[in-house]
């Protein structure tokens, strides 16, 4: 394994974010913390939402944040440098294996998935408080499910930014994104779903759920969650299977 | 360590129309009870490249020239064959093969979001040069290759011969062994294409080899060492450009055109002093017209054209070329290399 290439590739997408940090930032967090203001906010202090619902708001909108960022982050790039600028083929060069250059891709992005997720906390708590009660019980826990959930976002992102065409990126928003956010259980918990149980049965292959429900479960579990065992044992198999079909996607793309 | 290039018998069929960096490709027709038409871009190709020469592969689009530079850089996966760069399998051993080979491909493809000295900078750091060797290489090949006061701006602004120079100081950044260029000097203005040309020779004296795509002659007769010429993924002719052009007979041609169709005609020119291979042209447009290889030219049109008028047919059209690789492939295929 050549460390020095990989670091290199890591240095590189990493001087790219930086020199792109504001519109990165905009991109990442004016739409979670909008929705922040909207519902945690507005609708609690004119008596719509109980004043709860801040703190069970508070792990979704971390979630999305992570999902959104991670996807992003990886898919975006991807897609315009393999198929429209084919800026990618001077790494696909460099001395490494072309899955490590794959790898890299998701360690950046799983990089930045996580300190989005970790940028939520305090932004939202500024923007609620007060009435935001966070219980955060076991740190370690924590930790996993949010390492665990932004490592699949990033490979989630490496499978999309490999499979859809350039043509079709207001699709994977529409088609794939969007029901993800709406269906993950971010904005209410899974519990909230018992009216529907056939919705609540089809909405546990959406990863979301598990990233929302882990989240709720480490930093608020005085609300309903699934059960921590569930959560991780289904974000391993997502981060799994997403590796596993991002990695062939990818190296599909890299050799014909 | 230097380092040549091995091909045995290598065959490359997409089942789905090859991405943009293979180049083109040659439609087969068959479809094995499938949707997808075969494609076949390379059929059986062998070739043997010295190390340290500059060996350039010549033909026209679609030939199958960027699909060989694709196998031979690990982005192409062959369908049969092998190849070998300085000893290393290409296919087996990427990593190893990698580390030896700078390419310019026939696309520009620079990272669009970093200037042109972090372009540079980087692509050292993925090859492992420390910051000061980097730092040094980078402001050497920025100086020759005259990018010196852009050095420091985002690519996206470059023009197409700016792009190209860069990506060429790229691929040289690591002081590879194999350069391989494909089409280096599409699109570069006169003046470019000699500092192209003389930085390729000035390369390829510290024993490096070079491998280049072209379909310009011009190019192919000023830089290489020996050529290889390939349609439809085949090698139809291979040598130094002095023998390959001393191989079309008589040298020169002469393109003829009458006004109408008589093979006594051709018969006759046949017999003109000097004439060593008359042929008609198979073009369906060219149905009256006719190649003329000979010794000479020039001093044949008016031979010719007394022939012509003594069997009462006219003369519409001579074109006379002399002895080029252009004719050699014309005369292989039967098709010039720009159609």
């Amino acid at each position: 394994m050549n460390w020095k290439t990989f670091f290199a590739l890591l240095a590189r997408d990493a001087h790219v974010a930086r020199r792109n940090f504001i519109p990165l930032l905009l991109q990442t967090f004016l739409q979670p913390m909008m929705f922040v203001f909207i519902f945690g906010r507005v609708m609690v202090s004119s008596g719509y939402m109980p004043v709860a619902y801040k703190s069970l708001l508070l792990p979704g909108i971390m979630a999305i944040s992570m999902v959104f960022t991670g996807v992003w982050s990886v898919a975006m790039p991807l897609i315009a440098e393999f198929q429209f600028t084919r800026e990618i083929e001077d790494r696909l060069l460099a001395p490494i294996e072309i899955s490590w250059l794959a790898i890299e891709k998701v360690v950046f992005g799983t990089l930045q998935s996580i300190i989005a997720g970790l940028a939520v906390i305090p932004a939202a708590w500024l923007l609620l408080r007060p009435g935001v009660e966070l219980n955060l019980r076991s740190p370690l826990s924590f930790v996993v499910v949010t390492l665990l959930v932004a490592f699949f976002s990033s490979c989630g992102g490496l499978a999309l930014g490999c499979t859809v065409d350039q043509t079709h990126i207001g699709l994977m928003f529409s088609l794939v994104l969007t029901p993800m956010i709406f269906f993950g259980c971010t904005y209410y918990p899974w519990s909230a779903l018992d009216h529907f149980p056939i919705l609540q049965k089809v909405v546990l292959v959406n990863p979301l759920v598990y990233a929302s429900e882990g989240l709720r479960g480490t930093l608020v579990p005085q609300f309903p969650h699934l059960s921590q065992l569930a959560v991780l044992v289904a974000l391993l198999l997502f981060d799994a299977l997403l590796l596993g079909v991002g990695l062939r996607q990818f190296r599909g793309k890299a050799v014909s | 360590m230097l380092a040549g290039i091995r091909t045995h018998d290598l065959r490359k069929v997409y089942t789905s129309p090859p991405p943009l960096a293979s180049g083109g490709f040659v439609l087969s027709g068959r479809s094995k009870g499938k949707k997808q038409p075969e494609i076949v871009a390379l059929d059986n190709l062998s070739l043997e490249i010295a190390p340290g020469e500059i060996f350039g592969l010549l033909g026209p689009n679609g030939a199958g020239k960027s699909t060989t530079v694709g196998i031979l850089t690990t982005r192409v996966r062959p369908t049969n064959g092998q190849a070998w760069i300085g000893g290393h399998d290409v296919w087996a051993q990427q990593v190893a093969v990698k580390k030896i080979i700078g390419v310019v491909a026939q696309r520009p493809n620079l990272d669009f979001s970093l200037t042109a000295r972090e372009i540079l900078l980087f692509h050292g750091a993925y090859f492992g040069l420390d910051s000061i060797d980097r730092a040094a290489r980078a402001d050497a090949l920025l100086d020759r290759f005259q990018l010196r006061d852009r050095a420091n701006q985002m690519v996206r602004g470059f023009s197409g011969g700016m792009m190209q120079r860069l990506s060429i100081a790229r691929a040289m950044m690591h002081d590879p062994q194999v350069l391989f260029l494909d089409e280096p000097s599409a699109g570069l203005d006169p003046q470019t294409r000699l500092l192209l040309w003389e930085i390729i020779r000035e390369y390829n004296q510290d024993g490096k080899t070079i491998l280049l795509t072209t379909h310009n002659m011009e190019e192919a007769d000023a830089l290489c060492q020996r050529l290889a010429i390939i349609d439809h993924g085949r090698k139809i002719a291979l040598g130094t450009p002095v023998e390959l052009k001393n191989s079309v007979p008589g040298g020169f041609l002469l393109r003829l055109r009458f006004g109408r169709h008589s093979p006594e005609l051709l018969d006759r020119l046949q017999t003109l002093g000097g004439v060593r291979e008359v042929r008609r042209n198979d073009d369906p447009n060219g149905e009256n017209s006719a190649d003329v290889y000979a010794d000479r030219g020039g001093s044949l049109v008016s031979e010719i054209a007394s022939l012509a008028s003594s069997a009462a047919i006219e003369l519409c059209d001579v074109h006379i070329s002399e002895p080029s690789l252009e004719n050699l492939f014309l005369h292989h295929t039967g098709r010039s290399l720009r159609e």
